[in-house]
């Protein structure tokens, strides 16, 4: 049994705004049959710019269909402007919060509602893949949706995650790589805001020359060049070039465009990296 | 609100004639059955008075080849984990991929420890793929595990051709019976069968009771170690009461067999084929020429389980669905899953299981309820 609040219930039981409008402005459709829920959400504008009408429909559970009942309220009456600061979470407020299993529904609501926004401005159908690359191929949740989940949920484990947005809650192959996406993300975020490092230098160091190993030596590799670390000075980074990289002419553009940027992106936004010659 | 109970697949009534019997070892009778004294050593006939009463349903030839248990779970724990581990040799674990959690679970914890582990498919109906079943049996002896009938569906499994197979090979069969014994007439001992668990709870015995069948000559570890209760299979003071209401139960099943596969069937049949003709995009799920005679499951197109499930809830009717959204887990089951039912069907599918309790009343109840929750919910379905 689920612990539904009064109002999933009684949204659930008497859902507002069922339906479709014909010629709306901006049409969303999010989900699909073979992930359990969908959502499409449709709006129309008076003269002034606001929402004069929404309507949805929805195939899901209880709280999937309170939530949607409950975004359609929510935007009437609202510009473009004022409806895309609704967060899923003053969604699951507006209903007195949804279990956390439940969560993902009222993120469907947002994304619905994003699509649907994006319909209008672009004519355009929204297709959350032009947004990054898919991790699980189960629910069709893109690096770009998880990064945004994170940082919205603060979201620390798997289960988190895949509450908020069911990748992972398939066959579990992305699990590993979910797993390592939220110690990133998380690791940065609380550096961005602490500004106080969450590594020691031997972890940082460490890190640096797994992301060189990783990610930027098979680059340099491939036009016949290479890269040594030769030390790591708090936030600097000094390197090495060799092989074909040493003496290039663009060697200057190489450091910043690739070693530092892959750096900065995998270990800490504030990296500088200086060339040794 | 009258309640329609029809998830009896779950759990059911327990039988007013059970808990009679019962009471009198939660009162008078409450003796340690172990014990020297006549006061408590009496306690221990009328175990045994169980224990024939379930071999009898079972058709077993020697009550000593029933062993009492806490549960449905601890006899399929106690069947693969301690018959595998019993084998000369390490055997290769088969199994279906249509298993209660209480047989996948042990197996897992098996290939976890080396032991090598082969689920076997179903088809689009629910049945099992027999001729995967008689190559992959070949392999070695194994400890084969393969449910007599399917909690989800009702689909029966044909376990004395699995059995055949399995024993050609020099393996060891166990099934789970749980969903069957007492719905189905058997006779274990003409049967291919090694071991078969039960549980009290699914015919009208109280929760916290269950038995495994062990054929004579079988051997099993023991789970819990520290007593000679159940000739050294089971150690633990025996739980007197529930294991006479099991019992019993299993006397009264018995009786009731014939009811179960007329009046029930019937009860089923009428539901089933009104809310197939009633309601929009419903369709049947397993096999009609297989299975039991008090379960059916249906799916729905492009509706979701949970959301008729608590419309069905509103007004006292009681079933369950494979739903991922009212598990808690996103996938759905597992069993519609191996299936291959189509993706616009797994999430809306809905179990009524029946008993002999239910009435003529509870089918008109859901096959007025049900149309017009269905109807509902596919005005608000996007897809339709």
């Amino acid at each position: 049994m689920w612990d539904y609040t009064d109002k999933v219930n009684e949204h659930f039981r008497n859902p507002h705004n069922v339906g479709k409008i014909e010629g709306a402005d901006g049409t969303g459709e999010v989900g699909s049959l073979a992930c359990g829920d969908a959502l499409k959400l449709m709006f129309k504008l008076d003269d002034e710019g606001r929402i004069a009408e929404a309507k949805f429909q929805t195939f899901g559970c209880a709280s999937a269909i309170a939530s949607s009942s409950a975004l359609t309220e929510m935007i009437l009456g609202k510009t473009l402007e004022e409806a895309e600061t609704i967060t899923n979470k003053d969604i699951a407020n507006y209903l007195g919060g949804l279990p956390k299993q439940k969560v993902h529904c009222s993120v469907m609501g947002r994304e619905a509602l994003e699509a649907a926004i994006y319909n209008y401005r672009t004519g355009k159908k929204w297709n959350k893949e032009i947004e990054g690359e898919v991790i699980c191929h189960c629910f069709g949740v893109t690096d770009k949706e998880i990064e945004k989940v994170v940082r919205e949920h603060d979201v620390t484990t798997i289960e988190e995650l895949t509450n908020a947005c069911k990748a992972g809650g398939g066959c579990g192959n992305c699990i590993p790589e979910l797993e390592s996406m939220i110690q990133r993300l998380v690791a940065k975020e609380v550096a961005e805001e602490s500004g106080v490092p969450l590594m020691t230098n031997l972890q940082k160091i460490h890190l640096i020359e797994d992301v060189i190993d990783r990610e930027i030596r098979p680059a340099l590799r491939q036009d016949g060049g290479d890269l040594e670390l030769v030390d790591v000075d708090g936030k600097t980074v000094k390197v090495r070039f060799r092989g074909a990289c040493s003496g290039c002419v663009v060697s200057a553009i190489t450091l910043k465009d690739v070693v530092e940027a892959r750096l900065r992106d995998n270990v800490s936004t504030d990296i500088v990296v200086e060339e040794i010659k | 609100m009258r309640i329609v109970y029809l998830d009896n697949n779950a759990t059911t009534q327990i039988a007013d004639e059970v808990r009679e019997a019962m009471l009198p070892f939660l009162t008078d009778l409450w003796g340690n059955p172990s014990s020297m004294h006549t006061f408590g050593g009496q306690t221990k006939k009328y175990i045994e008075t169980a224990r024939e009463q379930v071999a009898a349903l079972i058709g077993a030839d020697d009550p000593q080849e029933i062993t009492f248990t806490s549960c449905g779970s601890e006899s399929n724990n106690l069947a693969i984990r301690g018959g595998a581990e019993a084998m000369d040799k390490q055997p290769h674990v088969m199994t279906s991929k249509v298993e209660h959690a209480a047989v996948s679970g042990p197996c897992h914890y098996l290939e976890d420890r080396g032991f090598r582990l082969t689920k076997l498919d179903v088809d689009e109906k629910g049945r099992l793929d027999v001729e995967t079943l008689r190559r992959e049996a070949k392999a070695g002896k194994s400890l084969t595990s393969i449910m007599w009938a399917n909690n989800e569906t009702g689909v029966i499994f044909p376990v004395g051709l699995i059995g055949e197979i399995v024993h050609e090979f020099g393996g060891i069969f166990h099934t789970d019976g749980v969903q069957a014994v007492g719905k189905i007439p058997m006779k274990v001992s003409e049967l291919p069968i090694d071991m078969l668990s039960l549980s009290g709870h699914k015919l009208h015995a109280p929760k916290g009771v269950g038995a495994l069948y062990i054929r004579r000559g079988t051997k099993v570890k023991p789970l819990i170690l520290g007593g000679h209760q159940e000739r050294g299979r089971r150690a633990g003071t025996e739980n007197v009461p529930y294991i006479v209401g099991l019992g019993l139960a299993c006397e009264l099943a018995g009786k009731k067999l014939k009811e179960e596969n007329t009046r029930v069937k019937a009860m089923r049949d009428r539901l089933e084929a009104g809310i197939l003709e009633t309601c929009p995009g419903a369709r049947l799920n397993g096999d009609p020429a297989a299975r039991l005679p008090n379960t059916t499951n249906i799916s729905f197109d492009y509706i979701e389980g949970e959301a008729i499930l608590l419309m069905l809830d509103d007004k006292g009717i009681c079933a369950s669905t494979g739903s991922a959204c009212a598990s808690g887990s996103l996938e759905p089951s597992h069993v519609l899953r191996a299936m291959q039912v189509a993706g616009m069907s797994v999430h809306g599918s809905i179990r009524f299981s029946f008993s002999t309790y239910n009435t003529e009343e509870d089918v008109d109840a859901v096959l007025t309820e049900l149309p017009k929750i269905v109807q509902r919910l596919r005005e608000l379905s996007p897809f339709v």
